[in-house]
């Protein structure tokens, strides 16, 4: 029997919740019993793959699809579009009038969510000043560039001052200085109380930006928790630099050790640097050089992500 | 609900400004002009169609004795010509009141009497809807003539001019009206439903759908999308009656007042073509946004209009049983069938003065409108946002 989603999601504390939730399509599972819960007021990152279902999963959280089973809980609110009014969401398929003017656009997406046309005109005007488009704020979209007309959909998914801000790869198609504004435009949201979930497969944004991470392969979640609890799954790497090529420190070091140039390359063994360090200096190693490196969040999503695909991949061949 | 009709203003009023505000919308006001030139054309042969098969008769009061000349002196000249072209005469035995009788028969329906004549032993009196020198006097004085031409001289015929316009005119004039109607409707809506289907793809490939899928209710959206176009082309009918109407006032003597009354009368008439027309575009309107959402490209839309299209002339061809028969089985089921309903009561509008049925129909197709944009929106969720557990008709049969 499914598993509810809990009354507790109705508090402030948790945002979003999702319990086992599944998509079909035409028989094929393109997400496989996601459960995850985004913290009130938190950056939260959906990573995976391409075509990992992380699109599919956004669109059922936020209503724009039902899942085939299972069930979520938006702002307290079982139905998701009950809660559009406090959500703004930005899809991965960009997509404006084309004829419509930068601050018609931005007020008509408030509207969407319940701001008067008056109110979301003044703001998108407030708005495309401070972002540096206020002398566009009067021309039609399809005289803007890429990025401008991407910036102006940003603008409307926030213009209703959300609760709640969905972002399906927001980064996709922004130059270097664009990223870096979304990711202070998300910062300030994030410090107002906002909460913000969004996918991206760039994990270097997510790593900068996120508290939390959900890292799904598969359409399923193989990992849901704190980017400092994912880079803790791998052990620190060790590089090492020895004057001697060969002696008794060898036995030290793993032996699935790797030669990168000069140096060996290999996970920190279980009993950590001190013992290891001993070793090495009592078998003569004759250390140049010694770092242990912590793990990014980008070796921790190629580890999970690598693991579980593989895994399904597994199971595939096992049916 | 509130939520709702907000959200479904929203939609509508950026629909309404995009669509008004836009160069094309010129077009859209000139575009009337192609399908009334047509409609002319075709209207002026159906109307001949209808005048013949509505072809009102002259009433002869008279005995048996004095009819059998005139009969077989009509008669002769139908021979010399051709029975559509000669007047129609109905026998009556006279009563004991010749001027009520008149004036029942010329309030007659069935059949609808254009005049009646008087005849009584050499004296003869006309009355209706005749002028002196016109087709059916000058018939008249003809077939009189060679009736009397046997025993006399022709006899003097006596003219007298009923300004009225008797029921036999009127029956033809209220068919043309309902033919004008109808056509005005098809026109209108084929035009309309076009241009509701390019919108929708417009915005599948704009993307733009999956921003308002995820702030409002598809119903919303299809409401919306609906009611906007209703509003353009409603000013869209605004235009183009008042430039009738001026047209008229400027090429006809007597202005608008001298275009022949429908039964239920010019307010109760317009008025009902505007809710007719109304129907009539979201019934097919919601029936094309439904198809349409199916459509993602031009193309699609393209290849899916020529089915559609034919429908709709279909869809006419049937609702045009109606004129002059509103109460034949082919007339009623006209008006019961919903995609046919709007057409086929406005016809009946036209030569049918009862309100009552109008109400009902009224509902009817409110009925179906609601109906067909539910399941629309449904459909649109399935198969173009794909949303939903999937479910077949038979378990959900089992489940019921």
């Amino acid at each position: 029997m499914l598993r509810q989603v809990s009354q507790s999601a109705a508090s402030s504390a948790i945002a979003v919740e999702a319990v086992d939730l599944v998509k079909e399509f035409d028989g094929t599972r393109a997400v496989d019993g996601v459960s995850l819960s985004v913290p009130a007021g938190s950056i939260y990152g959906l990573l995976g793959p391409n075509g990992a279902g992380k699109t599919t999963a956004l669109r059922m959280l936020i209503g724009i699809i039902d899942p085939s089973s299972g069930s979520r809980r938006v702002l307290g609110r079982d139905r998701p579009l009950e809660a559009a009014t406090e959500v703004g969401y930005l899809p991965e398929e960009r997509g404006l009038y084309p004829s419509m003017h930068a601050r018609d656009a931005i007020a008509f997406m408030g509207a969407l969510r319940g701001l008067p046309l008056q109110e979301g005109r003044r703001r998108a005007d407030a708005l495309l000043d401070e972002h540096k488009l206020g002398d566009w704020a009067r021309k039609p979209i399809r005289s803007l560039s890429k990025g401008m007309a991407q910036t102006v959909q940003l603008l409307g998914t926030i213009i209703h001052k959300p609760r709640l801000i969905v972002l399906d790869e927001p980064f996709a198609g922004l130059d270097a200085i664009n990223q870096a504004r979304l990711e202070e435009l998300i910062r300030r949201e994030a410090r107002a109380g906002v909460t913000i979930i969004f996918s991206t497969h760039v994990i270097a944004h997510a790593e900068r930006l996120c508290e939390q991470v959900a890292i799904i392969a598969k359409g399923k979640v193989a990992f849901d928790g704190g980017v400092d609890e994912a880079r803790s799954r791998l052990r620190p790497i060790v590089r090492l630099g020895t004057r001697a090529s060969d002696g008794p420190w060898r036995s030290a070091i793993p032996a699935n050790a790797r030669r990168d140039g000069s140096e060996w390359v290999f996970e920190l063994p279980e009993g950590g640097p001190e013992p290891l360090l001993k070793a090495l200096i009592d078998g003569g190693a004759g250390i140049e050089t010694l770092a242990i490196e912590r793990p990014g969040l980008h070796d921790a999503f190629v580890a999970i992500a690598g693991d579980a695909a593989a895994a399904a991949m597994g199971q595939d061949k096992s049916q | 609900m509130i939520r709702f009709l907000r959200s479904a203003m929203v939609i509508a009023r950026r629909d309404f400004t995009a669509t008004v505000l836009s160069k094309a919308f010129i077009f859209f006001l000139l575009a009337p002009l192609f399908p009334l030139l047509m409609g002319g054309v075709f209207g002026g042969i159906g109307a001949r169609v209808a005048t013949q098969a509505q072809r009102p008769v002259v009433a002869v009061v008279a005995s048996r004795e004095d009819f059998a000349p005139i009969a077989a002196a009509r008669s002769n000249l139908a021979q010399a010509t051709s029975d559509d072209a000669v007047v129609r005469l109905v026998n009556y035995q006279p009563g004991p009141d010749l001027a009520v009788q008149q004036k029942r028969l010329l309030a007659s329906r069935n059949p609808p009497i254009q005049a009646v004549l008087r005849a009584s032993t050499g004296d003869f009196q006309l009355a209706g809807d005749v002028h002196k020198g016109d087709a059916t006097d000058r018939q008249l004085r003809l077939i009189l003539h060679n009736a009397g031409a046997a025993e006399s001289a022709a006899p003097p015929l006596e003219v007298e001019s009923i300004k009225t316009s008797s029921p036999g005119s009127l029956v033809k004039d209220r068919a043309i009206t309902a033919q004008i109607g109808q056509m005005l409707l098809f026109f209108l809506t084929i035009l309309l439903s076009g241009m509701l289907l390019s919108q929708l793809i417009e915005e599948k490939s704009n993307k733009i759908i999956e921003v308002i899928a995820a702030a409002v209710p598809i119903d919303a959206l299809f409401v919306g999308k609906l009611f906007a176009m209703l509003a353009a082309s409603v000013l869209g009918i605004f235009v183009w009656l008042s430039a009738g109407a001026l047209l008229i006032q400027f090429i006809k003597q007597g202005g608008v007042q001298t275009l022949p009354p429908p039964a239920v009368g010019w307010p109760g008439f317009l008025l009902l073509s505007v809710v007719y027309f109304a129907m009539n575009y979201m019934l097919l309107g919601a029936a094309f946004l439904t198809i349409g959402a199916q459509a993602s490209t031009v193309r699609e839309v393209q290849t899916m209009s020529m089915p559609i299209t034919f429908g709709q002339v279909l869809i006419f061809g049937f609702a045009s049983t109606v004129i002059g028969a509103p109460d034949s089985a082919e007339g009623i089921a006209a008006a019961v069938f919903p995609l046919s309903s709007p057409m086929a009561m406005l016809a009946r509008a036209a030569e049918q003065p009862d309100w009552w049925p109008h109400l009902v129909a009224i509902a009817w197709q409110g009925l179906w409108v609601a109906l067909i944009l539910r399941t629309g929106a449904h459909m649109f969720r399935k198969t173009v946002l794909k949303s939903g557990p999937r479910t077949r008709w038979w378990k959900r049969r089992s489940v019921a």
